[in-house]
């Protein structure tokens, strides 16, 4: 009995440890982010310069922007990078964030089933595309997970004149998931969804799907990039973290970024401003 | 095929990102699950051999615990590792620790529910010899928890694969970070999202294949140690 126990105690140590030292990173900074940035694999390809160059790691947490800008406000991240611009804002007037820079954009795109049941294929007026996938009841999946896609969604409704919770039908479908899930769901079931650009050119399994409607201004999609107000959350590690800030506002890092590309396409267009007083 | 074919080209070819991703799987899941045996084993055992008022409530209470939702259970550790919650100065939220704290108290339920079972039907057999020869409580949970070892270990082979298998508390509390708390089950969910459903599903394979194989390795040497030590 006693040697069972001494040897359980011994493989728990070892598992224990095991664990331990996975964490066992010297520098290291939580950077709540959005699903859009990581499935289309952009952190993949700027994080290793940014480690490279700093020594830092970037542990990042892939959320909708909304769940990410809560778990700045949590304390549970040191910096927010995210694109829903107005709930940044807020974010940052609240006193949750310092101040919000300006780091990327890409482009939203209107996907949609080959067939194009609307008939709205090669448009660029998202606003019409919108209207007559209502009028016609052709089936759109709504991410419906307060991302900032959906947020960039609900906005492109209103602008259109639909109202959502009286026009609700089986045509329209919130599935409360990512991006890729998003995606997914779409082909497989012959509806339109709206796409940051980034996910769909890296998304893999296209099925039936195509781009119906792209190059409308409205269409542009920001990201910005924030640090946690360490006066709320004090363990923030606020210098690690503005140096990541810092580093993807340089000529460096906004190099890193426009050169991500996939298929030759590149996916973000990095457009920091020198900073106003710091 | 050839993705699904490529989660075992990197596996092979050493990938240190995979093999990262299986160990910690394997660690956490094996923390989680040698933690919940601490707790559960002498739990189910107590609860098996002694009789108190309210008993039948607090059997009834761990065996209704079984069926914890994993993301509520996830959930739960959230709110209270977050740094706003009632555990936050640790700043254990997202990390390989909290995927243990959680997976702990999904399978803690569950090995002391199967635990007290085991354990009163061996009561039952072993009654009277036991009673004759004036066996003290803490002896009796021993000689039972250690007769009932064989059975016990498969309870905790098959609790491994099951914990290693879930994705929705470790998701929550890990936060699915690539190279610190990116698990097998949390990785699979990724690919899914990026809509690269072949190395999912490769992916998948592999994590099936390794519960399987811990599973047989383990209890090939139990069988060993049974033929050898009785």
């Amino acid at each position: 009995m006693m040697l069972m126990l001494r040897r359980t105690f011994l493989a728990f140590g070892l598992a224990a440890a095991l664990v331990g030292s996975a964490g066992a990173q010297d520098r290291s900074i939580v950077v709540a982010s959005t699903t859009s940035t990581q499935d289309s694999g952009l952190f993949d390809h700027i994080l290793p310069q940014f480690k490279a160059k700093t020594g830092i790691d970037v542990r990042v947490v892939a959320q909708g922007t909304g769940q990410a800008l809560d778990t700045g406000r949590r304390g549970d991240a040191d910096v927010v990078f995210v694109h829903a611009r107005p709930q940044e804002e807020k974010f940052v007037a609240d006193g949750d964030g310092v101040a919000r820079r300006d780091v990327m954009y890409n482009d939203f795109v209107l996907v949609g089933p080959k067939s194009d049941p609307a008939g709205i294929a090669g448009t660029r007026d998202i606003v019409a595309a919108l209207k007559a996938i209502q009028a016609k009841g052709a089936p759109f999946v709504s991410r419906g997970d307060r991302s900032g896609t959906h947020a960039a969604e609900l906005a492109l409704w209103k602008a259109a004149g639909v109202d959502l919770a009286a026009a609700e039908g089986p045509w329209y479908r919130e599935i409360g998931q990512g991006m890729g899930a998003a995606l997914n769901s779409a082909g497989a079931t012959g509806a339109y969804t709206l796409s940051d650009r980034g996910t769909w050119i890296s998304f893999k399994t296209k099925t039936d799907l195509a781009i119906a409607v792209q190059g409308d201004d409205r269409l542009r999609n920001p990201y910005g990039v924030i640090l946690v107000n360490p006066q709320k959350h004090p363990h923030v590690k606020a210098a690690d973290g503005q140096a990541f800030i810092d580093w993807l506002l340089s000529p460096e890092g906004q190099a890193a970024i426009a050169a991500y590309k996939i298929d030759g396409e590149q996916l973000f267009f990095p457009n920091a401003r020198p900073a106003a007083g710091g | 095929m050839d993705d699904a074919l490529a989660a075992w080209t990197l596996l092979a070819s050493g990938d240190p990102a995979l093999w990262q991703i299986v160990w910690l799987s394997i660690g956490v899941s094996g923390a989680a699950v040698g933690l919940a045996a601490l707790f559960g084993l002498p739990i189910g055992a107590a609860l098996a051999l002694t009789r108190f008022p309210g008993r039948d409530l607090v059997v009834v209470l761990v065996n209704a615990a079984m069926g914890l939702p994993p993301v509520v259970v996830g959930l739960v550790v959230f709110l209270l590792l977050s740094r706003s919650g009632p555990l936050g100065r640790f700043g254990l939220l997202f990390t390989p620790q909290a995927m243990v704290i959680a997976q702990t108290i999904l399978v803690t339920p569950i090995i002391a529910a199967l635990a007290r079972q085991t354990v009163e039907d061996l009561w039952r057999a072993y009654r009277d010899e036991l009673t004759a020869l004036q066996v003290g409580p803490v002896r009796r949970v021993a000689t039972l928890l250690w007769d009932a070892r064989f059975s016990l270990a498969t309870v905790l082979l098959a609790r491994f694969g099951r914990a290693a298998a879930e994705v929705g508390a470790v998701m929550i509390a890990g936060g699915n970070i690539a190279g610190y708390t990116r698990v097998m089950t949390t990785a699979i969910a990724l690919e899914t999202s990026k809509g690269d459903l072949p190395l999912a599903v490769g992916l998948g394979a592999v994590l099936i294949a390794l519960v399987g194989l811990a599973n047989g390795a383990a209890w090939g040497v139990l069988r060993w140690a049974e033929a050898r030590y009785g």
